[in-house]
């Protein structure tokens, strides 16, 4: 029987032959990740559990973008525990104001991750690598802990779901409107345990931006990770960036799938997610004309250049509707400095946007954005949950960046395609 | 382990068991005093230890936030009993020694206040308002173990 091309890298990293879903395996980590939520109760557990070392300084990042620059005191002191920590074990890729992005546009942007790795992160999201070809997943702190004391962690091998893409994106339909239609096939727990392998000629016509949007967001389908085939593509964007040999995996064709579910992107429409889980799909025909108080355009899922673009194209010499609070994140210090150069901070500013240094902030209701009871926002994150972007009587739509630039320009849910 | 039951539905998301708002304080009582306070305010006022948690499919579902099953465990809840679990939410149960367990079956049946009891060993559930008993799937032996150890790091210390 053939393995999937997360199978293949499990075996690689747990040194077997071969390894089939539902087998429990103790594999080797190429990266360790936590940010300033997670990470200060991981070094509570390492540090509890009588661990003085980490495994490998250099393969270990902290980044603390969650609440920073930091919202209250509280957070500030998390900041602390984790800036000791990182200073004590000399952790090489430390990220801290000035230098942090979110977390999962920094490091594959840095080069730190790369095809054929082996990944956990402290953070849901940490799945978005898989974009590149990587294994990758979420995980807990007491996960974290056991990674950065002995480079090592236990999976259960999943089986796996086929995503077969054909055909070329319509204008306006972007990685976002693919993985929002898929959840909404296939269920918030629709790829629970699984890995979503995507394949098919229509991955080609996917950028990697548009690819890191997908893979971020196969946790909100329940996925135990999202993974590209590595091609072209993917080799030239990690070319002067990653600095070690990248490992290419393949599916064999006798990989066994659990399901094979087929998408068309020429089918598809901007799509948006309504409260208050992200399977409520709904074309953006369906949902426009629905007022809105306030736009957020950012997040791991998409805070890229290729969104700040998208979102400037539309914004650019117009003014947001009058009530609307439109806030613009850029992902990366890197990404802020791009739109400098490429004059999309202007832009944003001229039609009324604030823009904010880089953080999760609004995304989880942290700060830089929280709502109060009865307003709504359209965002370009992954959750749109009960009180996931304040009270619990707020609501959050989820949509790509053109959606949520032209809702912005009319104060309700819009087409971008009917400016 | 014996205890009432707190009864929740699908897809309950670690936004609604431990809000962001409150991750700034990881101190287990403080993350204890808000769980589930966004879709039910008695529960951290009036949750006694032992008490039992169950909820349907999906249970723990979105984001990493090991902060949820710390919050319910530091609540007095004794175990959790869903049909279903996110993955992230069941590893870190797993890797704190909080007991699960899966039983779509325990799951439908059981009703809000009823006294249930569990043997997380053999995975049999009872339902003592009802006189219904349940089997829950019981874990690999390699989990059994960590959760036996009290928790992942315990587990990695000793070997």
């Amino acid at each position: 029987m053939g393995m999937t091309m997360t199978q293949k890298i499990l075996a690689a990293h747990a040194g077997l032959p071969e390894v089939h879903a539902g087998d429990l395996i103790g594999a080797k980590l190429d990266i360790v990740l936590g940010n300033d939520v997670t990470t200060p109760v991981a070094i509570g557990v390492f540090e509890k559990a009588g661990f003085t070392e980490v495994f490998d300084n250099e393969k270990i990042v902290i980044a603390l973008d969650h609440y920073t620059p930091c919202k209250d005191i509280k957070s500030a002191e998390l900041c602390v525990t984790s800036r000791d920590f990182a200073k004590k074990h000399g952790i090489k890729h430390f990220y801290d104001v000035g230098t942090v992005g979110i977390e999962h546009a920094l490091l594959p942007e840095q080069g730190i991750v790369g095809p054929g790795d082996c990944i956990i992160g402290a953070d849901s999201h940490t799945c978005t690598y898989g974009a590149l070809g990587a294994f990758s997943t979420g995980v807990g702190s007491t996960d974290m802990a056991a990674g950065m004391a002995s480079g090592l962690n236990w999976f259960k091998v999943p089986p796996a779901i086929k995503v077969e893409l054909t055909g070329k994106p319509g204008p306006c339909v972007s990685g976002k409107d693919v993985i929002l239609h898929l959840i909404g096939e296939i269920g918030v727990d629709g790829a629970l345990y699984k890995s979503l392998e995507f394949a098919g000629e229509g991955v080609a016509e996917l950028s990697m931006d548009d690819r890191f949007t997908i893979s971020n967001m196969a946790i909100e389908a329940g996925g135990k990770n999202g993974i590209f085939p590595v091609d072209d593509r993917t080799l030239e964007y990690i070319k002067d960036r990653f600095n070690r040999e990248p490992a290419v995996y393949e599916a064999d064709p006798d990989a066994e799938y659990e399901r094979v579910v087929k998408i068309d992107l020429s089918t598809l429409e901007p799509t948006v997610s309504m409260p208050h889980l992200p399977s409520n799909t709904k074309t953006v025909g369906e949902a426009s004309g629905l007022h809105i108080d306030q736009v957020v355009i950012g997040s791991c899922t998409n805070g890229r250049m290729s969104d700040m673009r998208i979102a400037a194209s539309i914004l650019k010499g117009k003014k947001i509707a009058d009530g609307v609070r439109c806030i613009i994140i850029p992902a990366t210090q890197q990404i802020y400095l791009d739109c400098m150069e490429e004059g999309l901070l202007k832009i944003f500013v001229e039609a009324g946007c604030a823009v904010s240094a880089p953080t999760c902030g609004p995304c989880l209701g942290g700060h830089m954005g929280v709502m109060a009871a009865g307003e709504r926002a359209v965002a370009t994150t992954n959750r749109n949950f009960v009180g996931r972007m304040g009270h619990t009587q707020s609501e959050v739509i989820l949509a790509s960046p053109a959606v949520a630039a032209a809702s912005a320009l009319a104060g309700c849910i819009a087409d971008p395609r009917e400016l | 382990m014996r205890g009432k039951v707190w009864k929740y539905g699908d897809h309950i998301d670690t936004d609604v068991i431990i809000p962001a708002r409150y991750l700034n304080d990881p101190d287990p009582a403080a993350l204890a005093s808000h769980c589930m306070v966004d879709i039910d305010e008695s529960f951290a006022k009036d949750v006694h230890a032992g008490d039992i948690m169950v909820g349907g499919w999906n249970f723990g579902c979105g984001s990493s936030r090991e902060h949820a099953p710390i919050a319910i465990q530091a609540s007095g809840v004794s175990c959790v009993i869903a049909a279903s679990f996110a993955r992230i939410f069941y590893r870190n149960s797993i890797n704190i020694g909080f007991p699960i367990l899966e039983c779509p079956e325990a799951s439908a049946a059981i009703n809000a206040g009823d006294i249930v009891s569990v043997d997380t060993k053999t995975g049999v559930i009872i339902d003592e308002t009802t006189g219904q008993s349940f089997q829950a799937k019981p874990f690999p032996e390699f989990i059994e173990n960590i959760i036996e150890k009290g928790g992942l790091l315990k587990y990695l210390k000793e070997k």
